[in-house]
């Protein structure tokens, strides 16, 4: 896809507020990733990134805000209950006058987002294969009695070819069937993207894909990343603390502290911005 | 690519089984049938049925359920009710007026509505249990079984159940022998078919757990989170699994009753199901192969091959202490103890018979030390 | 109406105060180790049976109640050490079918040292005569047993907010693993844990048998269950909870037990239709209504799980 100007959007967060309790780990992100984009989320540890993560693919329902999936409302919500009373978001519109819509995380994955785990969760007693071919499951026709009896033997036989065209892609292929936990550590992280691949997303969502990497093992992921957004048509949009990762292939950059969006631009824009610099080093209080 | 596996172990496990087969049909020709040899075999291929079906919820999927006892207390009476000889009803359910069931169906219909009524049962109780954590669904499963033990004892249902007297009478394994006119064995069958019959369902079971089902279900098991991340809907695929498990342990339930030839409630209760888990673990959770061969095993222990320590023994002069009734289970429990305490993974692992004979799977075997 | 329901409300408060002996065993195992320890009600039974044989043996009953309870203690204690301690690193699913197997081990060793007949219970002075409460009769132990609960209950929760190694249990049960970083010797407060609630089945078996004097190895297994749903329906790890739950539960199974004769007095059925089959399965519904609609019970702490 070309960079053109006016690209669909695939996400729009609105208004999202997250609240445990008294705790606002989320407070009123409202952001937009297009079509095509790689767009990175970043801010200091605590600040609610994986959170915002655990909203969109519905792991969490936020307290308040709604996230649009190529513009349908995928999460709706507004306090209710106790929280009318204990609402500590700020500012913000407030969705009562909405339904709430809410959806388990596999009815997400289902409509095309996918993601990774900032602490990797392979399937730990299962091949790399075997953990990539569990991707493509949810895009299966046949149901369990055509499934016990082989009667889905091609889209069986489809599936496996996937699977290790995928592994090929990441360049496991040649370690397909070790255990996924007996891999080296940046193996592991490709094998969680290559499983999230198998369930067919078009936005993938990184938690810190380069945790843990070493400067050239983080390089090779940059170009990694790039590479299978162009080859599958897809959107990215990721967590990352590697600076240098972030800053060569965003397009663009959010910036979180303390749950709430501070910044937002391009990696220019960013490494320019004094509210950025301040939240990441820190100032003086006077 | 790499994923082609070599098909040679898979064919000589067949042949195995095959083997297994001719050799108990053979044996059962040839050996007086009283021999403690059948008892052992009979009741090890319901409990093989069983543990595997245990083993397809707590190894495989990663339910820890200990409802068992009470899904085949289902399948048990649920078989003798529907298979009880209308002339015997009467003498049956004295207490009742001969039952308010006056029809019997085929045995394979019968035992496949044990299956299916189990399974209701645990569609029902799955709709609030499968949401429970770990050890919260253990004690609830539990609990589930303990109500369904009481609503079998249940006199108000005594049309229907008996109550809490047994139900007998019905068909059992010695009417699979083929007789002549004269009611002379000429065919024993009465091993061979319970083998088929856990034969049948345990391959059913192996198939499921071998397709894209049976992966979505380890998934599940290896982590919840991420198996539904990948777009596995949690709850469907429990409840699947709850539910096929409990055909099963219904079908285990009917098998049962023919070995025992009578049915109680009474007999279905906690104990039974820690039995199964016990069994499961000897085995290996999560190989069927380790079930299937922990059952026979269990049941040759506690039934034959432990029996000597019921008894006084004479070396010479010299008795050995100790032994009299009963022993045989501390010591039984002993040996139990030390598998869970020591060898944690069973005797097989996660690993299956074929895995046994391949090399891959002996490299695989290290990686996961 | 008052009279024919106040018999049963007595045997509930009775058995409800025994339950929650064997219940604080339960919730603080659980609350410390987060395992449902099956073999507790085993535990009970055993306390039972080490009784029988030690009235049988001759030995006067006021040196065999001390030391029922020492040996009870002792059970408890080697039971952790050799069953559970060394599975302290392994999956919690592992523990808990060690703790099946030692349920197991201790029905079999029972049964092969009673040759599973139905053992006596030795008659216990004065806790077993009978009295008169209003037009209702019944034996001392059924009065004394809530006081006594509660006489304990006020002790342990004494020693959890009181002293060191109650301290100790607190901070175990809120984060074992920070503890032992903050140099909590965490076997010494496991092992507490287990002496207390085993000491308190010790207690629960010697008020429990002098109701329903004969022991056999299945004896412990329903008690012990019920006491655990107590435990869960009160909160697992809540130990006034437990205590709540027990009550609640042993008054309920008893009026249970005796609702045929209940709405038979009070002209509503004419004649018994057998509930009392279900004052059991009651026990289990109950418990399955707690989880579904607060899995947390009624003074439990809502846990979350990271992703």
């Amino acid at each position: 896809m070309s960079k053109a100007t006016n690209r669909e959007q695939v996400l729009r967060l609105e208004n999202i507020t997250m609240q445990f309790g008294g705790v606002v780990a989320i407070n009123n992100l409202s952001m937009e990733i297009n079509q095509g984009e790689i767009v990175a989320l970043i801010g200091p540890n605590g600040a609610g990134k994986t959170t915002a993560f655990n909203c969109v693919t519905g792991v969490y329902e936020p307290t308040n805000g709604i996230v649009y999936f190529h513009g349908e409302p995928i999460v709706v919500n507004h306090p209710q209950g106790k929280m009318i009373k204990q609402y500590g978001g700020i500012n913000g519109e407030l969705y009562a006058n909405r339904k709430p819509v809410a959806h388990t995380p596999d009815r997400i994955t289902h409509m095309g987002i996918a993601r990774t785990f900032q602490n990797i969760r392979l399937f730990k007693s299962q091949t790399a294969f075997e953990n990539v071919l569990i991707g493509t499951h949810l895009r299966k026709t046949s149901n369990m009695f055509t499934a016990t009896f082989r009667l889905n033997a091609k889209e069986e036989k489809a599936n496996r070819k996937k699977t290790a065209e995928l592994l090929e892609i990441v360049g496991l292929a040649d370690v397909a069937n070790e255990l996924a936990t007996s891999l080296p550590y940046g193996k592991q992280r490709r094998l969680e993207i290559a499983r999230a691949l198998a369930t067919d997303p078009t936005l993938l969502l990184l938690d810190e894909p380069a945790a843990g990497m070493n400067p050239q093992e983080t390089d090779e992921l940059g170009e990694f990343i790039v590479d299978i957004k162009n080859r599958f048509n897809l959107t990215v949009f990721m967590i990352e603390h590697h600076m240098n990762l972030v800053m060569d292939i965003s397009d663009r950059i959010y910036v979180l502290d303390f749950g709430k969006q501070i910044a937002e631009g391009t990696p220019e824009e960013i490494q320019k911005n004094p509210v950025v610099i301040a939240a990441y080093l820190g100032v003086d209080e006077e | 690519m790499n994923q082609k596996k070599s098909k040679v172990p898979m064919i000589v496990t067949l042949f195995l089984i095959a083997a297994i087969y001719i050799a108990v049909f053979i044996a059962e020709q040839t050996l007086p049938s009283t021999s403690m040899l059948f008892t052992v075999l009979k009741k090890g291929a319901v409990y093989a049925l069983v543990a595997v079906s245990m083993n397809l919820l707590n190894g495989f999927t990663g339910i820890f359920s200990l409802g068992q006892a009470g899904f085949m207390l289902v399948g048990a009476y649920v078989y003798g009710i529907f298979t009880i000889p209308v002339a015997q009803r009467a003498a049956v359910y004295q207490y009742f007026d001969g039952g308010i069931v006056q029809f019997t169906v085929p045995l394979v219909v019968a035992m496949i509505l044990s299956g299916l009524a189990a399974a209701f049962f645990a569609f029902l109780i799955g709709l609030p249990v499968l949401r429970l954590k770990s050890d919260y669904l253990a004690i609830a499963t539990l609990g589930f079984a303990e109500i369904i033990r009481a609503i079998f004892q249940w006199n108000g249902l005594g049309p229907v159940t008996n109550g809490s007297n047994m139900l007998r009478g019905f068909p059992n394994f010695n009417d699979f022998n083929i007789t002549d006119g004269n009611g002379n064995v000429t065919v024993y069958l009465s091993t061979l078919i319970p083998f088929i019959i856990a034969g049948v369902c345990i391959l059913l079971i192996v198939l499921l757990i071998n397709s894209s089902y049976g992966r979505a279900l380890k998934a599940i098991r290896d982590d919840e989170v991420a198996a539904e991340a990948m777009g596995i809907n949690l709850a469907h695929h429990k409840r699947l699994a709850f539910c096929i498990s409990s055909f099963f342990a219904g079908v285990g339930g009917a098998m049962l009753a023919m070995y025992q030839t009578t049915v109680q409630a009474k007999s279905f209760t906690s104990a039974m199901t820690y039995e199964i888990l016990l069994i499961v673990v000897i085995g290996g959770i999560g190989s069927v192969t380790g079930s299937v061969f922990s059952s026979f095993l269990f049941v040759a222990c506690s039934e034959w091959w432990l029996r000597f320590l019921d008894e006084k023994q004479l070396i010479g002069d010299f008795e050995v202490p100790l032994l009299r009734t009963g022993f045989r289970m501390v010591v039984f429990s002993v040996i139990i103890m030390i598998v869970v305490l020591f060898f944690r993974r069973g005797i097989m692992g996660d690993k299956e018979l074929p895995d046994l004979l391949s090399r891959r799977a002996a490299k695989k075997g290290r990686a996961v030390k | 109406m008052w009279d024919t329901i106040f018999p049963y409300l007595l045997s509930g408060v009775s058995v409800g105060g025994q339950y929650a002996l064997i219940a604080i065993g339960y919730t603080m195992v659980y609350g410390i180790l987060r395992l449902i320890n099956f073999a507790h009600g085993d535990v009970f039974m055993v306390a039972g049976i080490i009784m029988v044989y030690l009235a049988a043996s001759g030995l006067p009953l006021w040196l065999c109640i001390p030391l029922v309870l020492l040996i009870t203690v002792a059970v408890g204690f080697l039971i952790e050490r050799a069953a559970y301690k060394p599975l302290r690193s392994a999956p919690r699913m592992s523990v808990m079918i060690s703790a099946i197997g030692v349920s197991y081990t201790l029905q079999n060793l029972v049964l092969y040292i009673t040759g599973g007949l139905n053992k006596q219970y030795p008659t216990i002075p004065w806790i077993s005569e009978t009295m008169a409460i209003g037009a209702a009769k019944t034996k001392v132990v059924t009065v004394i047993t809530p006081f006594l609960v509660i006489a304990l209950v006020v002790a342990l929760v004494l020693l959890i907010n009181k002293t060191k190694i109650g301290m100790a249990m607190r901070a175990v049960s809120k984060d074992f693993e920070t503890s032992q970083l903050m140099g909590i010797k965490i076997n010494n407060v496991i092992s507490a844990t287990f002496i207390i609630g085993s000491f308190l089945a010790g207690v629960g078996s010697i008020l429990f048998f002098t109701n329903y004097p004969t022991v056999i190895q299945t004896s412990g297994a329903m008690p012990g269950l019920k006491a655990f749903v107590a435990a869960v329906f009160g909160g697992i790890g809540s130990i006034p909870g437990a205590v709540i739950g027990a009550f609640i539960i042993g008054i309920m199974e008893n009026i249970i037990k005796g609702l045929d004769v209940i709405l038979f007095k009070l002209g509503i059925i004419a004649q018994p239709v057998g509930l009392a089959t279900f004052s059991d399965a009651f026990t289990f519904a109950l418990l399955i209504i707690i989880l579904i609609v607060k899995p947390t019970g009624l003074f439990g702490e809502k846990v979350t799980d990271k992703v």
